[in-house]
């Protein structure tokens, strides 16, 4: 395909060798190695305390959270949207704005070859980050928790991290669409933070709302309508991707969890093992997240190149 | 810079130079259009536009902002997609094969930017890259057109920090890195001094002598394309509504219509109007400050300018021949 390779080639360097990068990735690894020293230390006071050892206590340094700051997989749903977002927002305006887009597409390039490479490099720059970030992690645990990942753990991890690149991937496929909707750099970049905000902070509280309305709780509500009021709330949320993300990565990385609600029927569970999950069984769990994680990326990006290849290259 | 020439352009060359910039019908076009039109929405953009510009020479695409050039050339390189009619570029349809005709065509457009943070050798190395030339053929390529338009000397500054004449130099090596024979320029020469414009001009045209580069310019501004053009074609509201060299466009237009001299002199206007009233052929003389407006019935010009050394003859010019007065005409 003529003129991708170059495009990712360049765009990889430019991504590396920016400021905006540099400040993302400095965030991310601030809180998220923080996140996992503060988790590794409790992981330590309640091992020597307890001499009964949680199957995989390693994935702990990841998901733990002592109250005082959120787990390194909370910080990674929060703050790869960030990631994503700076990656992307001025992909196609600011070509634009800069007149370079007109001139790269008089090469003899494929017209995908600008999208497709970009898409690419910014998928590959997330790769590094949250590789190299989880890698530190990961090393700082081992000798702080004082336990060797076991393969199940491993396996656990790499699953992990393909869910996060994906999920970045889909603020960044977000991020290159809005480039390709608003002309100005400055209203692509606020609209995907507004994108964020309502994702992370609002669909919580919308969800609530709606599930309130449609099977209200009082005080003395029978089980199966709060069971019912919970259930729609939870689908609700699944609308946002930091939801399915959330949910996805809190099954995947905690073999003990064979639910994905924190309320169910005494008649559910009956019978039931409290033994940890396999890895397989895990991901069958949350398989309709992962799906729709991969699927909202892939539409996001299909409307972008949809939306470049149609555009007129002077508006 | 052309490292090797190809021999038979410059074949192609001389058959167009030889009878007096007149084109040899036999030479192939460069470009041809028939009945090309652009529509957005009802507005039309091009209007069935019919266009020929023969290898070798440089074509001039005269006409107001908004009269079309922009959307013509992008339909030349397949960026649009024509509304009706079709092109041929260097033997090409850009609709069907965009590639082939973005390989053999150069195109400066009329915002050209580059990446602020490459430094002027990066920016053409990228450009480079996308045309699959090999890095080694190209480093040396590059160092050599940035020293041919001046910026030899900051070819490892960021672009970010050059000038505007400087960019607009530097999008002219851009175009060349790919080796072109076709080169489309969308108004080069807009936003610089007249040093600038003078050295970009230049530029053109040697472009066009040493390497034998067909150059396709658009302008608004009308004593540049005079300057540099083979031919010129007008272009108003989406129309071409004339094309030719510049000589017999202003003969062409200016015809069946009285000729009208404009004479300056430099002592006496008065009493030189009133030598100049009594020529034979000579139907009415005006006089404004040193400038003598002479109509007259028939082409008395040697005449007149005989009558008018006496006082002092310092210009003669016959009126509606030049491309200002058909530019003027059109334009309004």
């Amino acid at each position: 395909m003529p003129g991708l390779v170059p495009i990712v080639r360049k765009e990889l360097a430019d991504h590396f060798s920016s400021r905006r990068f540099f400040i993302l990735f400095a965030l991310v690894l601030i809180s998220g190695i923080g996140a996992a020293y503060v988790a590794a230390q409790s992981i330590r006071e309640e091992l020597t305390r307890t001499a009964e050892a949680a199957t995989s206590v390693f994935l702990l340094v990841f998901t733990a959270s002592n109250g005082t700051l959120p787990s390194f997989v909370t910080f990674i749903g929060f703050l790869g949207p960030l990631v994503g977002l700076a990656l992307g927002f001025d992909a196609i305006n600011g070509e634009q704005a800069r007149g370079t887009l007109s001139r790269l597409l008089a090469q003899p390039i494929y017209r995908d070859s600008v999208i497709n490479g970009k898409f690419l490099a910014g998928l590959a720059t997330i790769s590094a980050l949250l590789v190299s970030i989880t890698l530190l992690a990961m090393g700082l645990g081992i000798p702080l928790v004082g336990r060797l990942p076991s393969p199940d753990d491993l396996a656990r991890l790499t699953l992990f991290l393909l869910l996060s690149i994906v999920y970045v991937g889909f603020w960044l496929a977000a991020a290159i669409l809005f480039s390709l909707l608003f002309r100005q750099v400055a209203t692509a970049a606020l609209a995907g933070v507004a994108l964020w905000l309502v994702c992370v902070f609002f669909v919580g509280m919308l969800a609530g709302v709606v599930a309130n309305v449609v099977a209200p709780v009082g005080q003395d509500a029978p089980a199966l309508q709060v069971l019912r009021n919970d259930e729609i709330r939870r689908a609700v949320a699944r609308i946002s991707p930091t939801r399915l993300y959330a949910e996805a990565t809190s099954v995947v990385m905690n073999p003990s969890r064979n639910t994905l609600g924190d309320l169910v029927l005494a008649s559910e569970v009956q019978g039931m093992v409290p033994s940890p999950l396999p890895f397989v069984q895990s991901l069958l769990l949350v398989w309709p997240q992962v799906s729709g994680l991969v699927a909202l990326t892939c539409v996001c990006f299909a409307l972008s190149y949809i939306r470049f290849m149609r555009q007129e290259v002077r508006a | 810079m052309r490292v090797t020439e190809a021999p038979a352009q410059s074949a192609v060359r001389q058959a167009v130079e030889a009878p007096g910039r007149q084109v040899g019908a036999e030479a192939a076009p460069a470009i041809e259009t028939s009945h090309l039109t652009k529509r957005y929405g009802t507005f039309v953009a091009v209007d069935d536009l019919n266009l020929t510009v023969h290898e070798g020479e440089v074509f001039g695409l005269l006409g107001p902002n908004g009269a079309g050039k922009t959307t013509t050339i992008l339909m030349l390189l397949g960026l649009t997609e024509p509304s009706a009619g079709q092109a041929r570029v260097l033997g090409h349809d850009p609709t069907r094969e965009p590639l082939e005709v973005k390989r053999l065509v150069g195109y400066l457009p009329d915002a050209v930017g580059f990446y602020d943070d490459l430094t002027a050798r990066e920016n053409l190395l990228f450009t480079a890259d996308l045309n699959q030339i090999p890095r080694a053929v190209a480093r040396e390529r590059i160092d050599a057109l940035l020293d041919r338009v001046g910026l030899g000397e900051v070819k490892d500054k960021k672009a970010g920090q050059f000038s505007r004449g400087m960019r607009q130099r530097l999008g002219i090596a851009d175009v060349l890195v790919k080796n072109p024979r076709l080169i489309i320029l969308d108004e080069p020469t807009i936003g610089l001094d007249p040093d600038g414009t003078r050295a970009l001009l230049d530029l053109i045209r040697r472009l066009s002598l040493e390497d034998h580069i067909t150059v396709l310019v658009s302008s608004h501004l009308l004593d540049q394309v005079q300057r540099i053009c083979d031919r010129v074609g007008i272009f108003v509201k989406g129309k071409l509504v004339a094309a030719g060299p510049i000589a017999s466009l202003g003969a062409q237009l200016a015809a069946g219509e009285p000729l009208v001299v404009e004479v300056q002199v430099a002592e006496r206007p008065q009493a030189a109007a009133q030598a100049l009233a009594t020529l034979p052929g000579v139907a009415g003389v005006e006089c404004s400050g040193d400038t003598l407006v002479v109509r007259c019935g028939e082409d008395v010009r040697a005449a007149i300018a005989h009558a008018a050394v006496p006082f002092g003859l310092l210009a003669l010019r016959a009126r509606g021949y030049s491309l200002e007065d058909i530019y003027l005409r059109y334009f309004r």
